[in-house]
């Protein structure tokens, strides 16, 4: 049809089961969309993405001779793209299609009924009246680059990272560390399994450092995103290591000949429990096996005075003080982001624990390190004054399912608590506390673990700790830690002394996880998790075409949940790249010649860079290929030059009038 | 016989599902049916020791409707208003405030635990004095607690303190006085009965 | 600035040598302070126990009243802890119930020819020293210094719980800080807000004792030579049930310190005479301890 021909309009309005039909009136709705301009039938249907909800639609094109299509449903978000094809199906263009929400919008936030009957009526004039005005659009279709970016080396990147790899296609694995392995790296063993975290991880690190189509960035953060789906334009940032990666063979001579005998700074890998020195490699199988230089630390970098000791002990010449930040630009097609989480800091933030406070109150992260054979004390385990501990707390739901810190449950610190009592029983023989609101074990092979924990005498509490203190009211309380606890199913308050308290910290979004949405245009939710584009039929996809999600920064996760979604997010962006093309939607800008007086608002205002200038004509164009169908330059234009494609000032004007109209 | 019968189980029948519903509608209330059960209230309350139920119980109840075991409990006696249950609660609920809902039903239906008489006669004599004067007399308000109590010996017993707190002036029997109390009680009048406030508003969004 | 003064039924009688101190340190400050004219009860803890709306009410009168006097903005000290938290709980239930509460309560002034619009700002004596006034200030002033003497500092409950934003809920350090101020030492104990025992002294006066037996035991066992107090039923059931202790079997010294007002430690090392700042009141005498 041509936008000239006279709109014949069909109006189909969806039950959604009761979803909608409890609080909307449908069938008033219908037959008050009868009687709108150029409406030729209007029904409704119990389910009109169903199958036979679809086909009504197709028939009715046929028989009723329809040009224009209006779907009172869902979100367009959901079915949108259904509909839009059920058009193009019928014989029309899929853009002379209009959808109005009565779900989301109306009967999931109204109460009464006759309220919700009306907005309902008022959204479906204001589409009718647009739809009347769509015109047929065609979509552009653009190559997809086959090239991957992974970010985060944690081990849903490396997984991610690997898949994709091993399917053939290119990979960037850019991790922000000076290694890849992110917090599983730190485990000693895993849950339910007990399998040793390190024997598990460090082969597919190593795999990855080998792989001949994944090239690994550490070190590096990404700066920039360009560009749409298909043809990403990313600038990552190399901040220096000081070491030549292609010369360093991880000899670790050069530690050895620090002008610091002893290591004597905090080592991060290992929370400040151990240290090291200026020079230092974060842990026996850091991958890539290169050692780094800490600018804060050393003493050539910081003061530039140092008998440079380590230079001379470097026969491959591989350290350089002079090495500074590198920018590199990749183009790749898909990114899948694997940024990971945060554990929980107690410090100053649930002064009733008192860590920081008493030195014998620990996070479970650094319980993990000091049971681990690689960690700061070989796996032993002793109170700070050398002890072996009688009697450990593990106080759990610490940063999670409280109003004051994280409301959710963080999923995983159920199951490590009960790893570690494991563990701590094994290694130290000390009568292991677990202090619960609710012990939550849904995995395969979860609540056997339990079980098992269960019959090797741990000691269950169901209470969530009120507090841990120094003040002793008994002999036996003398010298301890304190937790003060009710006994939930006895219903007696108890005060049990301890040697050791574990809190069993929970997952939080990463502290940049704002910035890092922002910079990959994707959404998150309130606390910073990032957002999925469904939560249940596109996990790992995101609102931005050709962003995927992994790991736990879309989410607390444990390690077999994170690796599924890894392999989702490869197979998604597998998908995107071996179908080889994308659709691009049509709303982009335009500039109408003869209207643009050449004032230039516009194109300072595009942040896309969109808009270039024509001396010749003296007149703005923009690049459609770069526009991303924003608005800025129609709102900015003083003389209405600038126009978008599904945005067109008539059809927002009818819309509203069709709104207004009827309320 | 009857006794070894006694029946443990407690039938639907017998509770008042209403309950926690109207406990929900007094300020601070909102929240009681946010509750996890995790007994942190319990945990850091000082007196939870001493209490029949203890505090996550009382929730637990009023919840299921256990309105006479709730209200007959000494629990609400001992509460000191300290604020460590509302101010530890992870779901922020206003525990206080559910103590002192509860205590007012108590008052209102006029019953407590024989052995904590002292507590609602208190609260009472406290109430009048200030309707009457709109100050508190610290004196007159022990006088007539322990006159009314006519417990000779409790009377006794803290008449030390009381002969050494008049001793040291840190007591007197002086009425405290507003300068008009009438005016005061125009306002007490104004304010209305609780009960059909809350009806009135139990709609309300709470911010708080 | 001036402030304003609500000192609560116990100031004036039971709790009289902290009144006393505290005006006389406010004068030794050279901050000026005034009483709120025709004040009346705040309610405490028992007037929400029988009605919350009168005791809103009740609370509510005072506000307006210290609005009237101290126009906008009015910085009002309330040193007893239970007014202080009714005040302040009036305050934020005006806000979070503003059907419930706070029309309710304005039509109830309506009723007594008065008007609250919520601009008084309820100051607890710890905040103005320590925030206002300054560490630095009282350190200058210190006349006598009281080096070597240990001091448990007390909060009690209802100062910090549930409104006060001005220190730590669990471990606060202002009253801490002007002890040290005064060059004396303040232990550390984590003790610091949990119950006295409140009002339950004069009616389940056992459980109430042990709470406060608790309290001195563990400020004895840091080495306290003094416990400091910042509202009058935690001076009073810390203080005045030391002798009952004894005779339910404590050994003599078990339970047994000197309990004062932070006030009264302050006056004395801002060199005012003992005799203004109620030493003499005491069941303990302090003068000793200096």
């Amino acid at each position: 049809m041509t936008a000239t021909e006279t709109p014949r309009i069909g109006v189909y309005v969806c039950h959604c089961g009761i979803n909608i039909a409890s609080r909307v009136n449908v069938k008033e709705v219908v037959e008050f969309a009868r009687g709108l301009p150029h409406v030729v039938v209007a029904s409704e249907y119990k389910y009109l993405c169903s199958d036979p909800g679809q086909e009504l639609i197709r028939a009715d094109m046929k028989e009723h001779n329809l040009n224009r299509i209006v779907v009172a449903s869902c979100s367009p978000l959901m079915h949108e793209s259904t509909f839009r094809r059920v058009t193009a199906e019928g014989g029309q263009n899929e853009f002379l299609f209009q959808m109005a929400n009565i779900r989301e919008h109306v009967s999931w936030v109204t109460e009464d009924e006759g309220e919700a009957t009306s907005k309902s009526k008022a959204l479906v004039a204001g589409a009718v009246r647009r739809v009347a005005f769509h015109e047929p659009l065609t979509r552009e279709k653009v190559p997809v680059n086959p090239n991957v970016l992974v970010v985060g080396g944690g081990i849903a990147g490396i997984q991610a990272a690997l898949t994709m790899a091993d399917a053939g296609k290119k990979v960037y694995l850019v991790e922000r560390e000076p290694t890849i392995g992110g917090h599983m790296a730190k485990f000693d063993k895993t849950f339910p399994t007990l399998d040793c975290s390190a024997c598990i991880l460090t082969p597919k690190m190593s795999m990855v450092k080998s792989h001949p189509n994944i090239e690994m960035m550490t070190l590096s953060e990404v700066a920039e995103v360009h560009g749409y789906v298909g043809n990403f334009k990313v600038k990552v940032k190399k901040n220096p290591r000081y070491i030549k990666e292609d010369l360093c063979v991880g000899c670790l001579e050069c530690i050895e000949s620090c002008v610091y005998k002893e290591a004597k700074f905090p080592d991060e890998y290992n929370l400040g429990l151990g240290k090291r020195k200026p020079v230092y490699i974060p842990f026996p199988q850091a991958t890539p096996q290169v050692v780094l230089v800490d600018p804060e630390t050393c003493l050539y970098l910081k003061k530039g005075k140092c008998k440079q000791t380590c230079l001379e002990a470097c026969d491959r010449k591989a350290i350089d003080f002079e090495q500074k930040e590198e920018i590199s630009e990749l183009d790749v097609g898909a990114i899948i982001l694997a940024t990971g989480f945060k554990a929980f800091d107690p410090t100053n933030r649930l002064p009733q624990y008192g860590y920081g406070f008493y030195p014998e109150v620990y996070t479970s992260l650094e319980i993990e390190r000091l049971l681990n054979s690689a960690g700061p004390t070989s796996g032993e385990l002793t109170t700070k004054s050398g002890q072996v501990p009688q009697t450990v707390g593990i106080v759990h739901c610490v940063g999670s399912r409280d109003k004051k810190t994280n409301v959710w449950c963080s999923r995983v610190c159920c199951m490590y608590s009960l790893k570690l009592a494991h563990l701590i029983e094994e290694r130290t023989g000390a009568h292991v506390y677990n202090f619960y609101i609710d012990m939550r074990t849904p995995g395969k092979g979860y609540e056997e673990f339990y079980e098992r924990l269960l019959q090797e005498g741990m000691r269950p509490v169901r209470g969530r700790v009120a507090a841990i203190t120094d003040w002793a009211m008994t002999p036996e309380e003398e010298g301890k830690l304190v937790i003060r606890v009710e006994d939930t199913m006895i219903g007696v308050v108890r005060r049990i002394p301890v040697d050791m308290a574990v809190l069993s910290v929970g997952l939080e979004p990463q502290p940049d996880a704002k910035e890092v949405r922002r910079r990959f245009n994707i959404s998150c939710s309130p606390e910073g998790w990032f957002l999925e584009r469904h939560p249940k039929l596109a996990p790992v996809s995101t609102f931005t075409d050709g962003v995927f999600l992994a790991g736990a920064c879309q989410g607390p996760k444990d390690i077999p949940d994170s690796v599924a979604q890894a392999g989702a997010a490869a197979a998604e962006a597998l998908a995107l790249i071996d179908r080889g093309y994308v659709e691009m939607e049509p709303n982009t800008a335009w500039i109408e010649e003869e209207l643009c007086s050449g004032c230039k608002s516009c194109s300072g205002q595009c942040p896309y860079n969109a808009i270039g200038f024509d001396d010749e004509k003296a007149r703005a164009m923009i690049n459609e290929a770069l526009c991303k169908g924003c608005g800025t330059c129609v709102a900015t234009c003083p003389s209405g030059a600038a126009r978008q494609k599904l945005f067109l000032d008539k059809q927002i004007y009818e819309e509203i009038r069709g709104v207004l109209s009827y309320v | 016989m009857s006794e070894r019968f006694d029946r443990q189980i407690k039938y639907e029948s017998d509770l008042d599902l209403n309950f926690a519903h109207q406990i929900a509608s007094f300020p601070g209330g909102e929240r009681i049916f946010d509750c996890i059960q995790c007994g942190t209230c319990s945990g850091t309350c000082p007196l939870s020791v001493y209490m029949e139920y203890t505090p996550r119980r009382i929730i637990a109840m009023t919840r299921a409707g256990f309105k006479d075991e709730v209200v007959r409990s000494n629990t609400i006696w001992l509460c000191s208003s300290c604020y460590s249950c509302t101010v530890e609660c992870p779901k922020e609920i206003k525990l206080t405030d559910i103590m002192y809902a509860i205590k007012r039903q108590a008052i209102r239906e006029n019953i407590w635990p024989k052995e904590f008489k002292m507590s609602p006669m208190m609260t009472g004599e406290f109430f009048k004095l200030v309707e009457k004067n709109g100050r508190n007399s610290e004196g007159w308000l022990m006088m007539n607690l322990y006159m009314k109590s006519m417990a000779v010996g409790d009377a006794l017993k803290i008449a030390g303190i009381g002969m050494k707190m008049f001793a040291k002036k840190r007591m007197s029997l002086k009425t405290e006085k507003i300068a008009d109390p009438a005016e005061l009680r125009k306002i007490l009048d104004a304010a209305g009965s609780e009960m059909e406030l809350i009806k009135e508003g139990a709609k309300e969004v709470v911010h708080g | 600035m001036k402030y304003l003064y609500y000192p609560g039924c116990s100031l004036k009688v039971t709790g009289k040598p902290y009144e006393d101190s505290l005006l006389a340190v406010f004068n030794a400050l050279e901050e000026e302070i005034e009483e709120v004219n025709d004040w009346n009860c705040c309610g405490a803890t028992a007037y929400s126990a029988v009605d919350q709306m009168k005791a809103f009410a009740l609370a509510a009168r005072n506000l307006a009243l210290a609005e009237e006097q101290g126009g906008e903005k009015a910085e009002l000290v309330a040193p007893c802890a239970a007014c202080y938290l009714v005040l302040n709980k009036t305050c934020h239930s005006i806000q979070d119930y503003p059907a419930r509460v706070g029309l309710q309560v304005k039509r109830a002034l309506k009723a007594g020819n008065l008007t609250y619009k919520g601009t008084v700002n309820i100051r607890h004596p710890l905040d103005v020293f320590a925030n206002d006034i300054g560490l630095e200030v009282i350190e200058k002033r210190v006349k006598n210094k009281l080096a070597g003497l240990k001091v448990a500092c007390y909060y009690g409950c209802q100062i910090v719980r549930p409104y006060a934003e001005f220190d730590d809920q669990h471990q606060p350090m202002t009253m801490d800080n002007i002890i040290k101020a005064l060059g004396a030492e303040p232990v550390n104990w984590s003790l610091k807000t949990r119950c006295c025992g409140g009002s339950l002294s004069a009616t389940v006066s056992d459980d109430a004792l042990s709470l406060s037996r608790i309290l001195i035991k563990e400020a004895k066992r840091r080495g306290a030579d003094i416990i400091t107090t910042a509202c009058s039923l935690c001076q009073f059931n810390l203080e005045c049930f030391q002798e009952k202790l004894k005779q339910k079997g404590d050994q003599p010294g078990e339970t047994e310190i000197p309990v004062a007002y932070f006030t009264q430690i302050m006056g004395k090392a801002l060199g005012i005479d003992e005799a203004k700042l109620g030493f003499k009141q005491s069941f303990m005498p302090l003068e000793t301890l200096f």
